[in-house]
């Protein structure tokens, strides 16, 4: 306060002035939100339009088609169904977003996981190493009781590494985990150049190809085509499980008190340590379990293209949910909507894939953007409003 | 020997690339900004230079082709036509080409142009950073990985389609104005070992030493550096001492951001000889000059052995069995020996975190807004 009458006292007064506001309605926050998106979608089909000369109008009409398919339900053996196309969105919609509720504990406590990318394929690759060697031997249950425990825990020591460190020497997490990445990728290259089938190809070739043996078998009786169902059950459980852990329980709170202040977690008797640690196990256990979705749910291989990029993604996507996983979940369908739109946009132009990264850049930065009208007022400089000084 | 000597060489060249993006970055981190865009502004810096090559080599062939055959129907042979007035500058002789590509634009403009490009795309990038971080006040970590998402699609996508934007087919190659690049120090470079070693390479190699040595000079030795450095470490004593946080802030990144480009301009124009490909090496290069500058201690020299170090590393997967006859590494094992660099650096970060020597730590506010009302 006494800042802002200092100032306008000077005789320069600057054109904008800046104050924060108390909290702002819900729906008003949402409303800035969908203003930011609306321009950030618009710019995107002006950016469309002036490369295929695609009628602007029709670029979202075509996204939607890519993404969701002519109908989104089709009848297959006397049942409503969704479309195939519904489903492959769906299914990299879960993927992302199993990622994302991975992260959301940890950035709740301020520990900047940007090892995702690493922790789902650790968890990858244990998942196939599994399915490779003990495909014929263990039974169903418990084959696939071994794969998403050997996800998990890869992933977990792939989280506890930088999580040690951090917590003992204060190492700083964000570049330590970065180079994770960088280290599994390899180690994933390293998996496929030893597991390589056919020989010389340089990829493992879809696992179990005619057995289908430890696939995630289809949810609905009725479809040939695959369904992705059982992805949809095992993330939407993960989604309301962490949003409870974070909201209700008492772990929940312990990280939201250290991501607020460390110092304010030690004075009140909270063992740092402990948490950082425990957070992270956690934060790399959901992100390895995520390289079991993508590798026995999705692609049935693993290679250095199976995380794809997805655990930078839901860096963005989980902070800009504000670590709420429902949210989370509509923001990760909105980010597979534009990718698949775009690539369907792409390939119909032969254009390559990376227009989508391009689209997605432009709305993500809007968005990011916008959270400054929620959480600022903006004053022009009209004349002095003496009222304003006094909130 | 000669793979000795090779394995340096390919180190050097590869470290050149790193340690630009690397300079940019302690300068941008300097103002306490950590910026995480640098692959997405090599990206940048990269498709920049070659989009802005590409159209200036066609635009001038084209206007070749079209004075030659005003030439030739005026009766002249085609091989007597001769450049005339300010044209001649704009074009150079091809000495091996054949008689048609025997004019062609001129490599050194060539070369200005792609730094120009390159440079100014990828401070925009910064620009962009910047207004997002310091006058919106995002956070600085969502912002730059969202900033190499961007940077990865936008070079990727007009790296794969420009040939076909402009119309014609083929893959994308700006080869007089990546020989102009190429080009090493004239004798010199001939001059045995050493000459090989230490001359041979393009001029961006020598400007990112000097730039390195400026950068540091400038950081420790002028007030102005100082001021920076003071930005990056308290900004509330600096900005209580009369300094603009936000104009540092500003300047910093974007110029860091600039050169941080001129990686992606050396790596496209030099290091894969002005062509373009969408195998995603510019990104892990990127994330290796985000390493380099830890690595570096934040000191731009210190970078430059590191950058070295970094290329040797890199490439051991390559020369070990080369050099080494008695070691051959299998597939498998070479993408083992591929980890080096990072658990390199790894092992500098945790090193590092336990030295806790004040001159080796990074900026005290480095990754924190600074925002002067919530002090």
């Amino acid at each position: 306060m006494k800042k802002d009458k200092q100032k306008s006292v000077l005789a320069k007064e600057p054109l904008f002035r800046l104050s924060r506001r108390a909290q702002m309605v819900w729906y008003k926050a949402w409303l800035i939100r969908a203003v930011a998106l609306c321009i950030a979608l618009i710019l995107s089909a002006l950016l469309i339009y002036a490369i295929t000369k695609m009628n602007p109008f029709k670029v979202y009409g075509t996204m939607l088609k890519g993404a969701f398919g002519d109908s989104l339900f089709v009848k297959r053996a006397g049942h409503l169904s969704l479309n195939r196309t519904a489903w492959t969105t769906l299914r990299d919609v879960m993927t992302l977003l199993c990622i994302s509720v991975g992260l959301a504990p940890a950035f709740k406590m301020r520990f900047w996981n940007c090892g995702a990318e690493g922790q789902v394929l650790v968890g990858g690759i244990a998942t196939a190493g599994i399915m490779i060697y003990f495909g014929g031997t263990l039974p169903t249950p418990l084959l696939f009781a071994c794969m998403a425990g050997a996800s998990l825990l890869a992933g977990a020591v792939w989280g506890l590494i930088p999580a040690l460190f951090k917590a003992k020497w204060n190492t700083n997490e964000t570049l330590f985990t970065l180079m994770m990445n960088y280290i599994a990728i390899q180690l994933t290259s390293y998996f496929v150049a030893m597991w390589e089938n056919p020989y010389g190809s340089n990829t493992v070739g879809v696992i179990n190809r005619d057995t289908k043996i430890g696939w995630l078998p289809n949810f609905f009786s009725s479809g040939a085509n695959n369904d992705f169902m059982w992805n949809v059950i095992i993330v939407s459980a993960l989604t309301i499980a962490m949003f409870i852990y974070l909201k209700k329980s008492k772990q929940g709170y312990e990280i939201a008190v250290v991501g607020e202040s460390e110092n304010t977690a030690k004075y009140a008797g909270i063992n740092v340590k402990k948490v950082i640690i425990r957070t992270m196990l956690l934060s790399g256990a959901v992100c390895g379990l995520a390289g079991f979705i993508a590798v026995s749910g999705s692609s049935h291989t693993i290679s250095t293209a199976t995380a794809g990029g997805r655990g930078f993604t839901a860096i963005i996507v989980a902070w800009l949910s504000k670590f709420n996983t429902f949210v989370m979940a509509f923001a990760s369908l909105l980010i597979v909507f534009l990718e698949t739109g775009a690539n369907e946009i792409a390939s119909q132009y032969n254009f390559n894939t990376y227009a989508s990264k391009m689209v997605e850049g432009i709305i993500l930065f809007f968005i990011i953007g916008c959270e400054f009208f929620i959480q600022y007022k903006v004053h022009l400089r009209v004349k002095r409003d003496t009222k304003e000084v006094a909130d | 020997m000669d793979s000795i000597i090779a394995w340096l060489q390919a180190a050097i060249a590869f470290g050149t690339v790193i340690l630009f993006g690397c300079m940019g970055e302690i300068l941008t981190e300097r103002s306490g900004n950590l910026n995480l865009g640098v692959p997405g502004l090599m990206y940048f810096g990269g498709i920049a230079s070659l989009t802005g090559v590409f159209l200036y080599q066609n635009a001038v062939q084209a206007a070749i082709q079209a004075q030659i055959e005003a030439f030739t129907a005026t009766g002249g042979a085609a091989q007597d036509w001769r450049p005339t007035g300010m044209f001649s500058l704009l074009v150079q002789q091809n000495a091996s080409a054949s008689a048609t590509q025997y004019w062609d634009a001129n490599g050194v403009l060539g070369i200005v142009i792609a730094l120009v490009c390159g440079f100014s795309a990828a401070a925009l990038g910064g620009l962009l950073y910047s207004f997002i971080t310091i006058t919106l006040r995002a956070n600085q970590n969502v912002t730059g990985l969202t900033l190499t998402i961007f940077g990865t699609g936008v070079a990727n996508f007009f790296g794969g389609s420009l040939v076909k934007l402009s119309g014609g087919v083929g893959q994308i190659s700006v080869a007089t104005t990546s020989q102009a690049f190429r080009t090493g120090l004239p004798w010199l470079s001939s001059q045995g070992v050493i000459g090989k070693v230490l001359f041979s390479y393009g001029f961006l190699v020598y400007a990112a030493v000097i730039l390195a040595i400026l950068l540091h000079l400038f950081l420790f030795k002028t007030r102005k550096g100082l001021n920076l450095r003071a930005v990056g470490e308290n900004p509330a004593t600096a900005d209580a001492a009369g300094l603009s946080i936000t104009k540092h802030k500003y300047l910093a990144t974007c110029l860091g951001a600039g050169i941080t480009g001129l990686g992606g301009v050396y790596y496209v124009m030099d290091y894969i000889k002005g062509t373009w490909a969408n195998d995603g090496t510019i990104e892990k290069l990127g994330w290796l000059a985000v390493a380099l500058v830890i690595f570096a201690t934040w000191k731009s020299v210190h970078a430059i052995w590191g950058a070295y170090v970094f290329g040797f590393l890199y490439w051991a997967y390559y020369y070990v069995p080369k050099v080494f006859p008695f070691i051959q590494l299998s597939r498998k094992s070479s993408e083992l020996f591929n980890m080096l660099p990072y658990a390199v650096t790894i092992l500098v970060l945790i090193v590092v975190s336990l030295r806790r020597k004040k001159e080796n730590q990074g900026p005290g506010s480095l990754g924190l807004p600074y925002f002067r009302e919530e002090r």
